[in-house]
């Protein structure tokens, strides 16, 4: 059978980096083909390429088995191939209906262009299965919901090869298990799917066959059955990969606590209750796991414990000392008692981007004399910090001038917790360590996180990875609806009965995951 | 695709605003050849008026003080993540806190005095005008480009109404104060180098422009060398990753205000009492609305800004000379002038960019093709 996607000797180069290299590839008509890599491994190059963001500096192209010249996205999209890009691109004020139509309205004329439109969308969602509420502004969709109106908008200009960058990074378990199973329908209906994520079981899960990208270059290419989880990781970093707890022993502690949070209540601007009668105990020596679908809680127990959010009601004992929500902890303060925070969007809080990485490696330290003198920074002590710091936590490339936003999401990642963990903590929260981040520093995060813990510090990993969750955690509490729903020390812990506390849609789609 | 491509410092620094500059006085030409005159002709006058003599340059140095002011003002509350376009009302406080100072003293004081008040005097009530849309904005989300802009207004009221309620001179039939006393006289450049037996045309040049020269270094070492602006920028750029390191934006906002504020103020000390040596109604004229302008030119670092300000000067007395030597040429011609560069090298500042940045890899692919 004809391939539907067939690329030759792709090349691409990013100033000095070679971002493809003599790339091949070929996905056969009507499957779903997966494409790994770390960051930075060219995967994302590679399907710029194909969709016409980015013209290649060499290497051809053939669409179903024509050759095609793609200088810009409308080429791609005449030729059947479309994009779901991992940020959406649509307009939060408009409806779903008029987002899907912007651009490729059928008549001038927006009423007759609406009402044809709005038949030929019906048809297509009954054909696919992929339910959006037309009339509904996009901004009241939820996260899923908008992806599926991504799909259909790609699908409604006509694809027939359909490119998906990380669709489930910003998805939940059940929504994930919602797409793939919208995926496999569109498969059966024809439509070829290529899948980019670094999330190796959906991988297995979904794909018919994989291609693995290291360093520009393709390093593995084959049947997804002829494989497994293990032999792609070791192909994506190029070295045995050791993820998991493997036989890291569990932590049992008995000190006392740390920190300690009672009763902690909040409810937000709009009234509803984010923080429901919670208590939390950190002691010396021992990672405590929070489990749970996202926004149920755990960023604002977060923010609670770092001085961030202050609760309406409740109490926090740190280092000896009582806060109430009249006098409650302050970001400052939590540093001086030695409590560190890698913050979940390291993005928008954990660096200031433009800042230059040696300036990003202090911020929250700054007013330290180690690095103010009277009101002076001590630029060389910065910059010798942030290098050292670089070293021992192997951030790339390793030049503190560079400014934090042009780093890559792993290696920012890699940089916050390395300035989080300089002073030696006490007690270190952490919000999704890994989010985003390649399977490499991974490994490497939980190294250093486990470390941490053996050196006696108290730890509170927040993730909505369950995997992750089993492979840190020596204690799992699971957040429901602002309320610690349950807690199970790590051996009683199995997706099944985190699931159940975890609320019952979650639990049902976790069931079928594993299943 | 994680590399938008940076260019080089050194390329992005000199080249390009350069490159910018050349751009505009291109248009500049066609605009000058269409109305009948010769561009080459018009370029050699205008550089002739503002550097050709030493009155010139002394013309061009006094108006390059007061943007050096304006400027840095902008650049100030820039970097604090603010845009402060209240830098007119501002230098208008600035010009009455060093008015008020200068009647109270000036008479009887001896300069070593009335200098140093006045000039805290102007920062003073430069910063405190900026406070107030500064505390709006931090308590209570009012934004300081409406809340600036309308204390514009404010202030030129306020200023209208002293002079004629309370600071008029009784005997005179302009508006305006009493002139200043001899304690509130700010050295003119000329009596300083007569001095020193050097002689020198008379021109309003004076003392300021070392303040604004100072000035200059000062927001430089401030902003990028010292805790305050290090809180300030990460406010700037990132207000929730600041909130998360400790800082409390509101403080911030206050402080880069009210620093922003008292830069313009300074304006008065050269205007007020450097060139008028009383107080009138217009001696701001626009300048806090080309500091905008001299601020984005001047990429909002005191380096860019004080050229970018000598460009402002340059333009404003060449373009006066112009006016008067060559007939048909009007102020409004110098205005277009003054727009085309601050369109190029300001608003379009980084239209070339990507060209630039596409011809210089593709040279040094070419120069070092075995690299990476």
């Amino acid at each position: 059978m004809m391939p539907a996607v067939a690329m030759r000797g792709i090349r691409k180069r990013f100033g000095a980096v070679q971002a493809n290299d003599g790339v091949d590839l070929t996905v056969a008509a009507g499957t779903v083909h997966g494409i790994v890599g770390e960051n930075g491994a060219g995967k994302s190059t590679l399907m710029s390429i194909l969709y016409g963001l980015v013209s290649a500096d060499g290497g051809s192209i053939e669409i179903n088995g024509q050759a095609a010249t793609i200088r810009h996205s409308r080429d791609a999209m005449q030729l059947g191939v479309g994009m779901v890009h991992q940020h959406f691109m649509l307009v939060e004020t408009f409806s779903a209906l008029d987002n899907v139509l912007l651009g490729a309205e059928p008549a001038w004329h927006l009423a007759a262009a609406r009402a044809q439109g709005r038949v030929r969308l019906q048809d297509l969602m009954r054909d696919s299965g992929l339910q959006v509420r037309l009339d509904a502004p996009v901004e009241d969709l939820p996260v899923g919901e908008r992806q599926r109106l991504e799909i259909l908008k790609a699908l409604y200009r006509g694809a027939r090869i359909l490119i998906l960058d990380e669709p489930t990074a910003v998805l939940t378990p059940q929504e994930t298990e919602q797409l793939f199973h919208t995926l496999r329908q569109l498969r059966a209906r024809g439509t070829t799917i290529l899948l980019i994520t670094h999330k190796l079981k959906e991988i297995i899960a979904l794909t018919d066959a994989v291609t693995v990208m290291r360093a520009g270059r393709v390093v593995l290419d084959c049947a997804t059955a002829d494989t497994t989880t293990d032999a792609l990781a070791q192909a994506m970093v190029g070295r045995r990969v050791q993820l998991g707890r493997g036989s890291d022993a569990v932590a049992q502690a008995h000190g006392e606590p740390l920190l300690r949070a009672d009763h902690l209540q909040w409810r937000d601007a709009a009234g509803v209750v984010r923080l429901a009668d919670v208590s939390i105990a950190l002691r010396p020596g021992e990672i405590v796991g929070i489990a749970g679908v996202s926004g149920n809680g755990q960023s604002e127990l977060l923010d609670a414990l770092a001085g961030l959010l202050v609760p309406d009601a409740g109490d926090l004992q740190l280092a000896g000392r009582r806060f109430t929500p009249a006098r409650w902890l302050d970001p400052a303060t939590a540093r001086d008692l030695a409590v560190a925070h890698v913050p979940e969007d390291r993005q928008r809080r954990g660096l200031v981007l433009p800042f230059a990485a040696w300036e990003s490696a202090v911020l929250g330290y700054h007013a330290r004399p180690r690095y103010d003198h009277h009101g002076w920074m001590v630029h060389d002590t910065m910059f010798a910090d942030a290098a050292s710091m670089m070293e021992r936590y192997d951030v790339r490339p390793r030049d503190p001038r560079i400014r934090s936003g042009q780093f890559s999401g792993g290696n920012q990642q890699k940089l916050v917790l390395a300035r989080e963990a300089m002073p030696e903590p006490k007690v270190l929260l952490v919000g999704q360590p890994t989010r985003g981040v390649d399977i490499g520093a991974i490994e490497f995060i939980h190294g250093r996180l486990r470390a941490m813990r053996d050196a006696g510090g108290a730890l509170l990993v927040v993730s909505s990875e369950l995997d992750e969750i089993l492979a840190l955690a020596d204690r799992v509490l699971v957040m429901n609806g602002g309320r610690i729903s349950g807690e199970l020390p790590i051996d009683a812990c199995t997706e099944g009965a985190l699931g159940r506390l975890m609320g019952d849609a979650a639990a049902d789609s976790v069931q079928s995951a594993a299943a | 695709m994680s590399s938008d491509q940076e260019l080089p410092r050194w390329l992005d620094l000199v080249v390009l605003p350069l490159f910018n500059l050349a751009l505009a006085l291109l248009v500049c030409g066609i605009v000058v050849l269409v109305i009948g005159l010769d561009p080459l002709q018009v370029l050699a006058l205008l550089v002739r008026g503002a550097f050709g003599s030493r009155i010139g340059v002394s013309y061009t140095l006094y108006y390059a003080t007061t943007f050096v002011f304006t400027g840095l003002a902008v650049a100030v509350a820039f970097h604090g993540g603010l845009f402060n376009i209240g830098g007119e009302g501002q230098a208008m406080l600035g010009g009455i806190g060093t008015a008020l100072v200068a009647l109270a003293l000036g008479d009887h004081a001896s300069a070593w005095i009335v200098l140093p008040a006045m000039v805290l005097a102007a920062a003073v009530f430069g910063a405190a005008w900026a406070a107030v849309p500064a505390a709006l904005q931090a308590w209570r989300g009012s934004h300081v480009v409406i809340t600036t802009i309308m204390f514009n207004f404010i202030a030129s009221a306020l200023l209208s109404w002293l002079l004629i309620n309370v600071l008029k001179d009784p005997g005179n039939m302009t508006v305006e104060s009493r002139s200043f006393g001899p304690g509130a006289h700010v050295p003119a450049l000329h009596e300083l180098l007569a001095l020193a037996g050097v002689q020198w045309p008379r021109s309003p040049l004076n003392l300021s422009v070392l303040l604004a020269a100072a000035s200059a270094v000062l927001v430089y070492l401030l902003v990028w060398r010292t805790r305050p602006g290090y809180m300030l920028r990460a406010v700037g750029h990132a207000p929730e990753a600041a909130r998360y390191a400790g800082i409390r934006p509101p403080a911030q906002i206050m402080f880069s205000m009210m620093l922003s504020g008292a830069l313009a103020g300074l304006v008065g000390i050269n205007e007020v009492a450097g060139t008028h040596g009383r107080l009138l109604l217009d001696y701001v004229v626009g300048a806090g609305f080309a500091g905008i302008a001299v601020s984005l030119i001047g990429r909002n670092h005191p380096v860019g800004i004080v050229l970018a300000s000598l460009l402002f000067g340059a333009l404003y007395q060449g373009g006066a000379e112009l006016a008067f030597e060559i007939a048909g040429f009007s102020r409004d011609m110098v205005f277009t002038l003054q727009g085309l560069i601050v369109l190029f090298s300001g608003a379009m500042a980084q239209v070339a960019a990507p060209t630039l940045a596409r011809a210089w890899f593709a040279l040094e692919h070419r120069l070092r093709p075995a690299h990476g």
